[in-house]
């Protein structure tokens, strides 16, 4: 008998901190149930560098670059249901702190004039952080900074079932 | 005598002179609000304590309690327009809850929580707005204002100093210190006062004493912003 297939999941980090992702390690034993139901695209877990056609897309971080705004648009082109996950994604979080300074006052601070990094292969920084929600469609959300595993595992259990992630006001939290 | 009405179908006991809000609180049954403090007049601005009477929607805050009316509050759909009200306040402010020394203990985000909301449907203003750290013992982070005014109604009806005001109008309305060099240290304002303790979200911030409680034993990590108070 064929087993049923194994749901595709990809997930990154954008302008984050991969605090995202090790709370999502921290769901510890339960990684082993998950393992048994789903298979990694691009992601850390597995350096794959593009992410295919896949079921769940999870991002952490806000979009700070272009190349942020690439790889977001390929997670949205690919991804059945993109989740973000974390104060990043979905409201810029800290590296939107930057948002009221202009991006040239910012390099000249840190670099002075004569000495701003220029290199083709450096992606160029955008105006603002933005959240992700802005720049593509997004289906689902989990806050937090990070949020716990318990809660990340509430929302992938409840997406692999097919069921619209719900949580409870125990559940969120932005802190 | 008391005379009652009905809240979601529940029948609530009324005194003279009571609010639907202060008649549901004596009732135990939690509204949503945030300008709402029981010690001051209410004004009715945020809200998020819409009920709807008779297919009207009003603040319950400010509707004197009737004799039979029929109020609908736990609904679907005043619960949807109460999250989209939130959503505005926090992309109107930077609201970063994870940098937030009131995160744990702020109204807005206990609300939000109560509400179910994990994000915001609107774009970010992200708006530049200044701190003010000049007084010794306080921190304005204006940042985090969402104008519920009761700072202003303390310092001036129970502490007797305005220090706070608003200024302008419509979405260009901002909380102002009134001292000629728009600082609090050029106020009279002491952290005895009644505003110093106001603040529902984390815009009056006690100096040195940042973290002290780590967030996750704060208030509303233990209980949630609809308990009863008592």
């Amino acid at each position: 008998m064929n087993k049923p297939a194994k749901a595709r999941i990809a997930s990154t980090s954008l302008a984050g901190c991969f605090g995202c992702h090790t709370s999502f390690l921290d769901m510890d034993e339960r990684l082993l149930d998950l393992i048994g139901q789903v298979e990694f695209d691009r992601s850390p877990f597995t350096d794959i560098k593009h992410c295919g056609p896949c079921d769940i897309g999870i991002i952490e971080g806000g979009v700070c670059n272009a190349e942020n705004v690439h790889v977001l648009r390929e997670f949205r082109a690919n991804c059945r249901i993109l989740v973000a996950i974390g104060a990043c994604a979905i409201n810029g979080g800290l590296p939107a702190l930057r948002n009221h300074l202009s991006v040239s006052s910012i390099l000249e601070a840190v670099y002075r004039t004569d000495m701003i990094p220029n290199d083709p292969e450096l992606p160029l920084l955008l105006d603002k952080v933005y959240p992700l929600h802005e720049v593509v469609r997004i289906d689902c959300f989990i806050p937090g900074c990070p949020p716990s595993s318990d809660t990340i595992w509430k929302v992938l259990t409840d997406l692999l079932a097919g069921r619209q992630p719900e949580l409870s006001s125990r559940q969120i939290r932005y802190d | 005598m008391t005379d009652t009405f009905m809240l979601d179908g529940k029948k609530i006991r009324f005194r003279e002179g009571q609010t639907v809000m202060t008649a549901a609180i004596d009732a135990g049954i939690y509204i949503p609000r945030l300008c709402f403090h029981p010690e001051f007049k209410p004004h009715g601005s945020c809200k998020l304590c819409t009920v709807k009477i008779n297919e009207r929607r009003v603040s319950s805050c400010t509707t004197p309690a009737a004799k039979g009316m029929v109020v609908e509050s736990d609904t679907h759909e005043i619960n949807d327009e109460r999250r989209m009200l939130l959503e505005m306040l926090f992309v109107e402010g930077n609201h970063f809850c994870p940098s937030c020394e009131q995160s744990g203990n702020c109204q807005l985000q206990a609300t939000a929580y109560e509400l179910g909301m994990t994000s915001s449907r609107f774009d970010q203003f992200f708006p530049n707005r200044a701190v003010d750290a000049s007084h010794p013992d306080y921190l304005l982070d204006f940042n985090r204002c969402i104008l519920c005014s009761l700072c202003v109604q303390a310092s001036r009806d129970v502490d007797g100093k305005s220090v706070f005001a608003f200024s302008m109008r419509g979405i260009h309305t901002r909380l102002i210190v009134n001292a000629g060099s728009g600082l609090l240290a050029d106020t009279r304002f002491d952290g005895k006062d009644r505003a110093a303790n106001i603040c529902p979200v984390g815009v009056i911030i006690k100096k040195r004493s940042g973290f002290k409680v780590p967030i996750g034993q704060r208030r509303y990590d233990t209980m949630s912003v609809s308990s009863p108070e008592k």
